[in-house]
């Protein structure tokens, strides 16, 4: 690891007097399984590393990447980030983060045991995945995929306002996809299970859960269409945190793009609503202890008991502000600038489960999954229409399954129409945590 | 300027000694077919938001994969260290999946394949200056703008690339490609009394920069701009089950996700898709012929040759509602003792190959559309469609709607907000009514497949499905 925030270092020596240079690389590995009929279907062993380059002089920011962390590559990416300034338009605000006194949570997101774990168990486990899943019962034909994936993922941010920030984070997961059948018919579910080390997996559990879920839609038909209330498996909740995350980053509350943008204080969701984003918690599989900037990440609660409390910040966005950064400056890899956006949110738990949520709702529908999130969901208007799958409720249990349908409401709406929030708090493969949630008034569109 | 000339542009990615030294290298342990891939990628953007230009981004990516096929297992690795070293390294690791397969040396000799441009670009675009590039996204700012005081945000993206391409296999094939794609998008936020709504447009074709002799941002923007002023006094949707009119090129989307995956031959092979042994059946209306075709020149999903080295090819997947053939790649159609129909892709050299479209089309019908629409009592007409997505195993599919109207006694009458649309693929294929005579190219998209993004297009003429169902609230 020295080596590479050497390497950065050695580029970020390449800066001019006038300059801001922040300078991010990064090496990751990843290894992926999937198994098929018994047999490795593939077995994928990916190294890659690289440098993103980011340059402000007068106000002016331009930015440079490269795949490869070859000397003269990177001396070429520095003088390309230089010259991409030159373009930009001049604004006082622009900059790279400054260090504010923050130490990063001490947190051991790096599990030695994932390097340890020999190759032929990796594929032993994911030929195992799919030989429980096609056990589980005897309507499952297939699966669709079966696969085991991991990686480690080493970093290094350094900067000329004194930045200098290295980590390593390792992470694991299984998944599987499987096809269910009876009466002619196909239907499918999925399964997961993610951890630090391959320790942490559970793979009966991952798939136990998708051989439910395939088997249980089996014989649905297309419902009618009607307002009711739903209730929103983790899964699905994780999801919709996704979204309702995004509305409250300072970069779209700046540039007039959150529908919450003049709502700080505002009750905007019942009082047992409470939004957090904490990528410090260690049972996050997006946790992290520096952000896409080198400021250390924090607990940032976004909506505290109903109510608006805070928008979330990376540098810029913050100095635009006049507040400071809660240091949420997201990078998707080293190929682009720092955003501003949730890393690892969640809601406060209740404490029912989720028969005990169903067992409270006469008529209504499980989701158990939803799809289109990012072609029926509109995170500026609010309009929210996907589609979705799952089973009716009557008078307290579930009841028969439906698929082809869509549930639709607004943003703004489903948060005041939540009802009751769930204690199954579950950690996913994504950057929010699941808990079953009970939202009213919700139109179920279908025949 | 130079025309398509891949010699103006530097010699070949890899020398033919490395290539077959690497090939040796992947097939010592045994494996029945070995294969590198090599890819030079440079990008550069720029981009223009709040009415800032905020940065502009240049990116080169370089690098092999390479893989090996042993019984029913493929082995895969690769590497940004091109020297003969890293490649060696790189075979070993994807002949490491080779676990027993005996050992073997095999000579591969290699034929050279002349090298064919799928598309003509004119002007290179890491040959125009970055002024002019930044320049066109602060047009497109006035323009959208200057469409009326409740445009409140404007974004404007430009982008190009340059990717080459090599690909050499111990079948003896040896291929090399370049594409160029430049495009251009802009996205913008009105704001009224009914809130915020949003508008978008985009142009993305595989040219250089000439893409701007035929599109003028200031139009693209203002097209963006009178989407979101529209929505302003959109009502909700409908929901329920009802006739939908898609308009003109607009429609690719509809057929991606109700069939186009379902047709791809990894998911039929694990019998997940709904379209599994149905070759030779009727599975559309007699009028859908469903095309996938990689040679369309300047069109977002067109290539010289798929990212397996086999030149891009036209291929009938449905012909008067017949299903006529799958989509394969190299292995799935090895495995049937079959050519490949060209659709082996992959997002870049750190990424294994599988079957995907290219340019999905639906071949012109004869109707007048302005026929269609006025014998569609009540329904919904979606002019702009957004994204999808399908399940294969149930085929049931959404899309979204970006900009679309109620039909009410045949006319167009009042603007919809957002939503998603639902159906069942093989339900939708037989509903379609009335096919239009008014092709056109969709707008170009990113197909997402297993974590893999590829560029694609597609195109359909007017057409109207007898039912689905739209994702509103209204009743």
């Amino acid at each position: 690891m020295a080596e590479l925030v050497d390497i950065a270092e050695r580029v970020l020596g390449l800066a001019r007097d006038n300059e801001q240079v922040e300078i991010y690389a990064v090496h990751d590995r990843e290894t992926e399984v999937r198994a098929y009929g018994g047999e490795v279907e593939s077995f994928s062993s990916a190294e890659s590393q690289g440098v993103g380059v980011r340059v402000v002089v007068g106000g002016r920011q331009g930015f440079a990447w490269a795949g490869t962390l070859d000397a003269d590559v990177l001396a070429e990416t520095m003088a390309d980030a230089r010259d991409n300034a030159q373009f930009g338009t001049v604004d006082e605000h622009a900059g790279i983060a400054e260090p504010d006194g923050v130490e990063p949570a001490l947190l051991e997101l790096f599990d030695a045991a994932l390097l340890d774990f020999a190759t032929d168990k990796k594929i032993d486990l994911a030929i195992e995945l799919e030989r429980l899943t096609l056990a589980a019962d005897s309507r499952i034909i297939g699966i669709e995929s079966a696969e085991y994936v991991d990686t480690v993922h080493e970093y290094a941010i350094v900067s000329t306002a004194g930045i200098r920030r290295t980590g390593r984070e390792t992470g694991c997961f299984v998944s599987v996809y499987t096809l269910a059948e009876e009466n002619g018919e196909t239907q499918n579910g999925f399964g997961w299970s993610v951890g630090r080390a391959p320790a942490e997996l559970d793979i009966e559990r991952c798939a136990r859960e998708s051989a439910e879920r395939a088997t249980r839609l089996l014989g649905a038909k297309k419902p009618s269409t009607e307002r009711l209330t739903v209730v929103l498996t983790p899964w699905v909740t994780a999801q919709f945190l996704g979204i309702l995350g995004s509305t409250l980053s300072g970069e779209s509350v700046l540039k007039g793009r959150s529908l919450f943008a003049d709502r700080l204080g505002d009750l905007v969701a019942p009082e047992f609503f409470t939004l957090v984003d904490d990528p410090t918690w260690r049972d996050s599989y997006t946790a992290t202890t520096v952000d896409g900037e080198g400021l250390a990440t924090r607990r940032n609660v976004l909506i505290g008991d109903g109510r608006i409390e805070r928008f979330l910040h990376n540098a810029y966005t913050a100095r635009r502000t006049g507040t400071r950064s809660t240091g949420s400056a997201v990078r998707g890899g080293f190929k682009s600038t720092p955003g501003v956006g949730p890393m690892s949110l969640q809601l406060v738990p209740g404490t029912a489960t989720q028969p005990e949520l169903v067992a409270g709702i006469d008529h209504g529908l499980l989701v158990q999954d939803v799809s289109g999130l990012h072609s029926g969901v509109n995170p500026v208007s609010g309009d929210f229409s996907t589609g979705a799958e799952g089973l009716m409720i009557r008078g307290g249990a579930l009841a028969e399954p439906v698929r082809e349908l869509t549930i639709a409401s607004t943003i703004q709406k489903m948060l005041l129409d939540v009802v009751a929030i769930g204690g199954d708090v579950e950690w996913l493969p994504m950057s929010a945590a699941g808990v079953s949630m009970v939202v009213a008034d919700i139109t179920m569109s279908g025949a | 300027m130079t025309t398509g000339d891949r010699s103006s542009h530097g010699a070949t990615l890899l020398d033919e000694s490395v290539i077959r030294s690497t090939l040796d290298a992947a097939l010592r342990r045994g494996g029945s077919f070995a294969e590198i891939f090599v890819e030079d990628r440079r990008s550069s953007s720029a981009y223009l938001d709040d009415g800032k230009v905020e940065e502009l981004t240049s990116g080169h990516d370089r690098g092999a994969g390479v893989r090996v096929v042993v019984g029913e297992t493929t082995g895969f690795a690769h590497t940004a260290d091109l020297s003969p070293e890293g490649l060696s390294a790189a075979a070993d690791a994807a002949a490491a999946a080779a676990r027993g397969g005996g050992g073997g040396v095999r000579a591969v000799a290699l034929t050279r394949r002349p090298t064919h441009n799928a598309s003509t670009v004119r002007i290179f675009p890491s040959e125009v200056a970055k002024a002019r590039k930044v320049e066109l996204l602060q047009r497109a700012d006035h323009a959208a703008r200057a469409s009326g005081p409740a445009i409140r945000q404007v974004a404007a993206n430009y982008g190009d690339s340059r990717r080459r391409i090599l690909v050499a296999n111990s079948d003896g094939l040896l291929a090399e490609d370049q594409v160029v794609r430049t495009m251009f998008s802009v996205s913008v936020v009105a704001s009224g009394d009914t809130g915020m709504q949003t508008g978008r447009e985009s142009a993305g074709h595989t040219v250089g920069f000439e893409l701007f002799d035929t599109y003028q941002v200031e139009q693209l923007a203002t097209h963006a701009a009178e989407r979101a002023l529209t929505k302003l006094r959109a009502r909700p949707a409908p929901s329920g089950s009802m006739p939908v009119v898609v308009g003109p090129g607009g429609g690719g989307v509809l057929f991606h996700e109700a069939c186009g995956h379902g047709l791809e031959a990894d998911l039929i092979a694990k019998s997940a898709s709904v379209f599994a042994g149905r070759r030779g059946e009727m599975v559309a209306s007699p009028l859908v012929t469903l095309i996938d075709d990689g040679t369309m020149a300047g069109e977002w999903g067109c290539f010289g040759i798929d990212d397996e080295g086999h030149p891009a090819a036209r291929n009938v997947l449905i012909q008067d509602g017949v299903l006529t053939d799958y989509m394969w790649d190299h292995l799935r159609a090895r495995k049937e003792g079959r050519p490949t129909s060209s659709n082996g892709r992959r997002q870049s050299y750190q990424h294994l190959p599988m079957v995907r479209m290219s340019n999905t089309v639906i071949a012109n019908g004869a109707e007048d559309p302005a026929d269609i629409i006025a014998s569609t009592s009540w329904g919904v007409y979606v002019a702009q469609l957004g994204g999808g997505q399908v399940n294969t195993a149930t085929g049931d599919f959404v899309f979204g709607m970006l900009e679309a109207y109620l039909i009410e006694d045949g006319k167009i009458t009042e603007p919809l907000r957002e939503g998603n649309l639902i159906g069942n693929g093989p339900q939708v294929l037989g509903d379609i009514d009335a096919l239009g005579n008014d092709f056109a190219m969709g707008h170009p998209g990113t197909c997402g497949k297993d974590g893999q993004g590829v560029p694609v297009g597609d195109g359909t003429p007017t057409l109207r499905v007898t039912a689905m169902t739209i994702g509103g609230t209204a009743a």
